[in-house]
C-alpha cells in the first residue's frame, strides 16, 4: 500500500501549513481525511504514519478515530448513506423513510449492500432541519447533502451513486 | 419581501460571489476598521451595540473580546461553524449563501483583538461549505483583504478552515479548541477560560457565525442603527430557526423580542393540517419544553423573558413546534437517545446518566417500563442536574423533567397499554 507521503505530499504540506510549527498535531484530523480518501476507511499503517508525520504516539492518532463519528476504521460500503432521525427530522417522517430506505436497498440500518456499495447508517443532526428527510452521502473524498427526500427520489440518487461507481476512479465523466 | 441584514442573499441575488459582495459595500467596514479605527474603539463599538452571543449563551460580545490580556501574545479568533443542535440550521444558510458577510465578520474581530491568525472550525458534514471557504479565502488574499500588511497598514491576517469529524460536543467551546489542537473534542475545566488560555494556551475569542455576521453591520452602520432593532437588553435581529410541526419551516430573521405567535403562525404558516399546537421548544434539542397555552404563544422572544417566565432560555433561537400528535415521552426518547450518542465520555454523571436514562426511555417506547420506571428515569435526571463538567449533561434532561412535569400522561398512556393490554 502506498504511503500517504507519496500520494498527496503537496496536500500534506498545505495541511502543515495551516498551523504554527511548534503544533503540528493539529493536524492530526485533516491528515486523517486524507488517509480516508483512497479506501473509505483509515488502516493502521495510516495511523503509524501520521504520527510519524506529527510526532505523537499511534494511540492519540487510534482515540481520535474512534471518537469522531465520521473516521471510520471498519470497512464500509463505498457510498455511506447516512439518515438523520433526530427530533425534528423525525416530526417530519425521517424514521419512516430510514425504513423504507432500507427495504429498497434490502439491508438492515449499519449493513451493506452486497455488491459492496452502500452501507446505511443511522446518523445525528445535520443542521438541516428544515429540509427533512434528509441525508448526506459519505464517500472517502467527501460528503454531499440530499435535502427534502423521498423514498422516489432517494432512488435517483442511488442509481446516480451507481452509474459514479462504474466509472473509472479521478476519472473524466 | 422585507429587507434582510444577516440572511443578506434574500434581498441581494449572488451575494455570496466576492464582486457582488464588494459591490454592495462589502468590506468597508473592514477597511474602516483597519484604517481608521483603534482596536478599542473596534471593541467599544460592538459594546455599544449591546450584541449578545447567538451560538445560545448570549454573552455581550464586545465584553468578551474586552477580556483578552494585551499581555500575552498571540492572540487568536475561532469561528465556531460547528453548528449541530438539533433544530439549528441558520449559520449552514449564512455559510452556504451569505458568506463573505460572516467572514468579514471574522476578520473584524481579528483586528479589534490583534490577532493575526484566525480559525474557522466547521463540523465535519460542512465539508461543501469548507471547500467554498478555502476558495473565497483565496480570493480575499488575491485581493489584498488578507496577508500581509493590509490596506498598506502593518496588521496581517491570515484565516484557516479546520474540519471536525462529526461530535456535537465540539460546539462547546473549550471541547473545540480541544479538536482544534488535535487531540479529543472533551470540555476543559475552567477556569483558566478561553480569554486568556484558549488556542494553544494563547488568549483566544470564539464566536458563532452568526454573533460575527451582525459585525460588519454594527461597524458599517453604527451601534445606534443596530440597537433600533430588538429590546434594550436583547437588541438587534436574530436568525430564528423553525422546524417541527409548522407548514413553512425554516429561518427567519427577526427583530429580537417577536412573539412565538408571530413565528409560528405569520411567518411559518401555522401548524400541519390545522392541528393544535402542544408544545413549544425554543432552544433545540436542549430546551425545557413550554406549553403552548395561548398566553405563552404571546411571549417575546429575547435573552431574558423566555427564561424568566418558563425557566427557558432562548439559546440559539431553534424552535421546534410539537402538535397534538406528539407524545412527549417519544420525544423525551428521542433527544435522550441524542445526548447518549453525543456524550463525550469525560464525566462521569453525563456519560452514565444519559446511559441509564437512554434504557429507561427505550424501555418506555417498547412499552415495557412500569410506573416505577417513570420515576426512575426522573431520579437519574435529576443526580445529573448541576453535577457535570459541561452545559451538555445539563441539556439532556431539559426536555425529560420539563415533559415529564407538564405532560405525564403522555408517559401513563405507554404504561398502560401494556398493562391492560
Amino acid at each position: 500500500m502506498k504511503k500517504l507521503a507519496e500520494l498527496y505530499e503537496d496536500e500534506i504540506q498545505v495541511i502543515l501549513a495551516k498551523y504554527p510549527d511548534e503544533q503540528k498535531r493539529s493536524a492530526v484530523m485533516p491528515l486523517l481525511y486524507l488517509a480516508q480518501r483512497a479506501s473509505g476507511r483509515i488502516s493502521q499503517e495510516a495511523m503509524q504514519e501520521i504520527a510519524e508525520i506529527l510526532d505523537i504516539a499511534i494511540t492519540d492518532v487510534a482515540s481520535i478515530v474512534g471518537f469522531y463519528s465520521l473516521f471510520h476504521e471498519e470497512p464500509g460500503g463505498r457510498y455511506r448513506i447516512q439518515v438523520c432521525t433526530d427530533l425534528p427530522c423525525a416530526l417530519r417522517g425521517a424514521d419512516a423513510f430510514l425504513r423504507q430506505l432500507c427495504d429498497l436497498l434490502g439491508v438492515e440500518v449499519g449493513e451493506t449492500t452486497a455488491d459492496g456499495l452502500f452501507t446505511i447508517e443511522e446518523v445525528k443532526c445535520l443542521a438541516a432541519c428544515h429540509r427533512a428527510p434528509v441525508f448526506q452521502v459519505q464517500n472517502g473524498d467527501g460528503l454531499e447533502y440530499h435535502e427534502n427526500q423521498t423514498i422516489d427520489t432517494a432512488r435517483l440518487v442511488i442509481d446516480e451513486l451507481r452509474l459514479r461507481a462504474q466509472k473509472p476512479p479521478g476519472g473524466a465523466a | 419581501m422585507s429587507e434582510h441584514y444577516l440572511l443578506r442573499h434574500r434581498s441581494v441575488p449572488h451575494i455570496d460571489r466576492l464582486d457582488v459582495y464588494r459591490s454592495q459595500g462589502g468590506f468597508e467596514a473592514f477597511h474602516k476598521a483597519v484604517t481608521s479605527l483603534k482596536p478599542g474603539e473596534v471593541i467599544e463599538e460592538i459594546k455599544k451595540s449591546g450584541l449578545r452571543g447567538r451560538g445560545g449563551a448570549g454573552f455581550p460580545t464586545g465584553t468578551k473580546w474586552g477580556f483578552l490580556p494585551n499581555t500575552l501574545w498571540p492572540h487568536y479568533v475561532v469561528a465556531n461553524a460547528d453548528e449541530s443542535e438539533p433544530g439549528t440550521f441558520k449559520d449552514h444558510e449564512i455559510l452556504e449563501s451569505n458568506p463573505f458577510q460572516f467572514l468579514e465578520g471574522l476578520m473584524i474581530a481579528a483586528y479589534a483583538v490583534q490577532a493575526q491568525r484566525a480559525y474557522i472550525y466547521l463540523r465535519g458534514e460542512f465539508w461543501q461549505l469548507a471547500q467554498a471557504l478555502d476558495q473565497r479565502i483565496a480570493q480575499l488574499e488575491a485581493d489584498g483583504l488578507l496577508g500581509e500588511d493590509i490596506f498598506g497598514t502593518d496588521y496581517s491576517l491570515r484565516l484557516f478552515t479546520h474540519l471536525g469529524a462529526g461530535a456535537y460536543i465540539c460546539g462547546e467551546e473549550t471541547a473545540l479548541l480541544e479538536s482544534l489542537e488535535g487531540k479529543l473534542g472533551q470540555p476543559r475545566l475552567r477556569p483558566p477560560f478561553p480569554a486568556t488560555a484558549g488556542l494553544y494556551n494563547s488568549p483566544t475569542v470564539i464566536n458563532n457565525v452568526e454573533t460575527l455576521t451582525n459585525v460588519p453591520l454594527i461597524i458599517g452602520r453604527g451601534a445606534d442603527w443596530f440597537r433600533s432593532f430588538g429590546t434594550d437588553k436583547s437588541p438587534g435581529l436574530k436568525i430564528f430557526s423553525l422546524s417541527g410541526c409548522v407548514n413553512r419551516p425554516g429561518n427567519y430573521e427577526l427583530p429580537l423580542g417577536c412573539t412565538f405567535r408571530e413565528l409560528i403562525y405569520d411567518h411559518g404558516g401555522g401548524i400541519v393540517q390545522d392541528h393544535a399546537i402542544k408544545a413549544i421548544m425554543a432552544a433545540g434539542a436542549s430546551s425545557v419544553l413550554i406549553a403552548a397555552t395561548p398566553e405563552a404563544l404571546e411571549t417575546p422572544m429575547d435573552y431574558e423573558t423566555t427564561l424568566e417566565k418558563f425557566g427557558a432560555p432562548l439559546g440559539s433561537a431553534s424552535i421546534i413546534v410539537l402538535d397534538e400528535t406528539v407524545n412527549m415521552a417519544w420525544l423525551a426518547f428521542k433527544t435522550i437517545g441524542f445526548f447518549k450518542h453525543e456524550s463525550c465520555g469525560k464525566c462521569t454523571p453525563c456519560r452514565e446518566g444519559t446511559f441509564w436514562m437512554n434504557q429507561i426511555a427505550t424501555r418506555i417506547m417498547r412499552g415495557k417500563a412500569t410506573r416505577a420506571d417513570i420515576h426512575l428515569l426522573e431520579n437519574v435526571a435529576q443526580q445529573i442536574q448541576g453535577k457535570c463538567l459541561c452545559a451538555l449533561g445539563e441539556f439532556s434532561i431539559m426536555a425529560v423533567l420539563s415533559s415529564l412535569k407538564l405532560f405525564a400522561k403522555d408517559f401513563e398512556q405507554l404504561i398502560k397499554v401494556e398493562h391492560d393490554g
